[in-house]
């Protein structure tokens, strides 16, 4: 077992060095279309509406935008230093211990995070909890480092792991200020966790005299919510086909007679 | 409703609309809300139509969003049925913001957003109602007392109920009282006996409106087993395991656990019974997994009416089954004609 892992591994590292000279040519062939990796990030393939991925934190901690922001952030952080350094070493690293090996990057950014949110935003990490640590199983990282850092240069893996810790982030303050408002009928509460003093009367009270509804703030609520965003991104992208289709329809009867239109 | 057809329509009796069983079930409440209104005053009546009109805007809202006939789904009663068991089960003086909040939860989240009548694994009032019950603890659980109990020795008047559910009467809690079952739960160290005594939820008149709240929907419930609208075996199930359950741990423990009768003549027990527990939709269509089914809520609610955090327990146990209710179907399915033996399940490696 053993003998054959060792193999494996020489094997790769062999094939390795043999074909970086190739690989580094193609990759200089092909310009890298960063406008798809933002789109891809942001709207295509959003970690937190499309992938579905690191849901765990997600519908826990989203319950006020501070919270979804201060997680959002963190994990962008981790989620670019994670993706540079796996793009740095994606060459040198063998197959057979990539995982531990991204999993050991992931888990020092996230120790770094950690002890930085200690240093500055003593509260927010308190009230966040469990789920900075967790961010190292956070499987959209893992998953980011494994199927684009690894086969990419450093710069498009820095701005994937940008654009994808935007996407997630922006759906956890758009989850985060949908059950803070419902829920306390407030947004921007407690602001100054996170921006410091500054931030202390940012609190923008929607409702006055606003009966809590617990529903929004405890974990049905996340769940309700992110079906909701979940649905209407895909409204939109319906909406999206339609024009197209109906764009093709305008520029040219296709080339087949036989079209047969059924709805 | 053609649901507890289960098979065969030619040897069925045609002729049953869905609208007119709607119909029969909103009115064997009626009994109900006829005793609940006496006892309790005129908030039961507000509810219901702060209800009624808010099923019926939310259901037209999204059916004409989901672009289906909107005439045609209005007129099948069920939007307003749920909208008559939700404003029954919540208590008389709620604000009217929780009348519609939790009607419009059950109705467009409960029900239409799975794909209308028919569609929903759970029951539309009980999520509705289970909403706002963990959303607004304190509103949900002041219920009024009965009209000889409280304070003012008088049940709120008609404007008095417009008042607090619109405007919050500043001197409610004059008007409101534990119920027998919460009376109950907050014993504390009191032995059963003690806690009858002295505990003023727990007097012969409360004990009493709640008896006679619960023969009401009795009533209804029996009227609906002779219409053939619903089958004896959920409610039987249900209340016979109450019973037991209750009576078994009160032999055990006579100083603390209450008595049986006390469990089946308090807080919903035959309102769950018979009108929650056999919505056709949410519950099981086979007669063993009725029993089933109708067992396991009642054990849900003894359970989270003895250990619980709520006083009672019928909306999160029907809840609860309604999750479990495809798997009991599937394990219970009749024997078909022409074989042998039931199907039960699935059976690995044979062809299903």
């Amino acid at each position: 077992m053993k003998a054959s892992a060792e193999m494996a591994t020489n094997d790769t590292l062999a094939e390795g060095t043999a074909n970086e000279a190739a690989e580094e040519a193609e990759e200089a062939k092909i310009t890298t279309n960063y406008a798809e990796i933002i789109y891809n990030g942001i709207w295509k393939n959003n970690p937190a509406l499309v992938q579905l991925l690191g849901l765990c934190p997600m519908l826990a901690v989203t319950s006020t935008v501070v919270n979804s922001l201060g997680l959002g952030l963190a994990t962008l952080i981790v989620l670019v230093g994670s993706n540079i350094a796996v793009s740095l070493i994606r060459n040198y690293v063998a197959d057979a211990v990539r995982l531990p090996a991204f999993v050991m990057i992931i888990a020092s950014f996230t120790t770094c995070i950690e002890l930085i949110m200690q240093a500055y935003t003593y509260e927010l990490y308190q009230i966040l909890g469990i789920f900075i640590p967790l961010i190292v199983t956070n499987c959209a990282i893992l998953g980011r480092a494994d199927a684009f850092a690894s086969r990419n240069p450093v710069l498009p893996s820095a701005i994937d792991g940008f654009m994808m810790g935007i996407g997630f982030g922006i759906i956890l303050v758009a989850l985060g200020a949908m059950r803070e408002l419902i829920g306390q009928g407030t947004l921007f509460a407690d602001m100054h966790l996170l921006f410091g003093e500054a931030a202390v009367n940012w609190k923008w009270v929607v409702f006055e005299d606003y009966p809590n509804v617990l529903f929004a703030i405890l974990p049905p609520g996340a769940f309700i919510g992110l079906g909701l965003i979940i649905a209407f991104k895909n409204y939109l992208d319906e909406q999206e086909k339609k024009r197209i289709a109906a764009e093709k329809a305008k520029a040219g009867p296709s080339e087949s007679k036989r079209v047969r239109v059924t709805s | 409703m053609g649901l507890l057809r289960i098979s065969s329509p030619h040897t069925q009796r045609g002729g049953r609309r869905t609208s007119w069983v709607m119909q029969m079930v909103i009115l064997a409440t009626v009994p109900g809300i006829i005793a609940q209104t006496w006892l309790f005053g005129w908030g039961v009546l507000i509810n219901l139509a702060i209800a009624g009109l808010t099923a019926l805007a939310c259901e037209a809202a999204i059916l004409s969003i989901r672009r289906r006939a909107v005439a045609f789904f209005l007129k099948d009663y069920s939007a307003l049925l749920t909208a008559v068991l939700l404003a029954i089960a919540l208590p008389p003086s709620v604000p009217w913001w929780v009348t519609v909040t939790a009607v419009g939860v059950g109705i467009i989240f409960g029900k239409q957003l799975y794909g209308g009548l028919g569609n929903n694994p759970f029951n539309p009032a009980m999520v509705g109602y289970a909403m706002a019950l963990v959303s607004f603890p304190v509103p949900m659980t002041q219920w009024l007392g009965a009209g000889s109990l409280v304070a003012a020795n008088e049940i709120l008047s008609f404007s008095q109920s417009i008042d607090a559910i619109f405007s919050g009467l500043p001197a409610i809690d004059s008007y409101t009282m534990a119920t027998p079952l919460d009376g109950f739960k907050h014993k504390d160290t009191l032995d059963s006996q003690a806690a009858f005594a002295s505990i003023p939820a727990l007097q012969a008149a409360s004990i009493n409106s709640w008896l006679w709240v619960n023969l009401a929907y009795l009533a209804g419930g029996i009227g609906l087993l002779w219409l053939r609208i619903i089958t004896w075996h959920t409610p039987v199930a249900l209340l016979a395991t109450l019973f037991a359950l209750a009576g078994v741990f009160h032999l055990f423990d006579m100083n603390h656990a209450a008595t049986p009768w006390f469990h089946l003549t308090t807080g919903a027990a035959m309102f769950g019974a018979f009108f929650i527990a056999t919505d056709p939709v949410s519950s099981c269509t086979s007669n063993k997994g009725k029993l089933i089914y109708g067992a396991g809520i009642g054990l849900l609610i003894y359970i989270i009416r003895t250990w619980g955090g709520y006083p009672d327990g019928v909306a999160f146990g029907v809840l609860l089954m309604n999750f479990s209710a495809p798997l009991i179907d599937y394990y219970t399915q009749p024997r078909t004609y022409g074989h042998k033996k039931a199907k039960t399940g699935l059976k690995i490696g044979e062809d299903n």
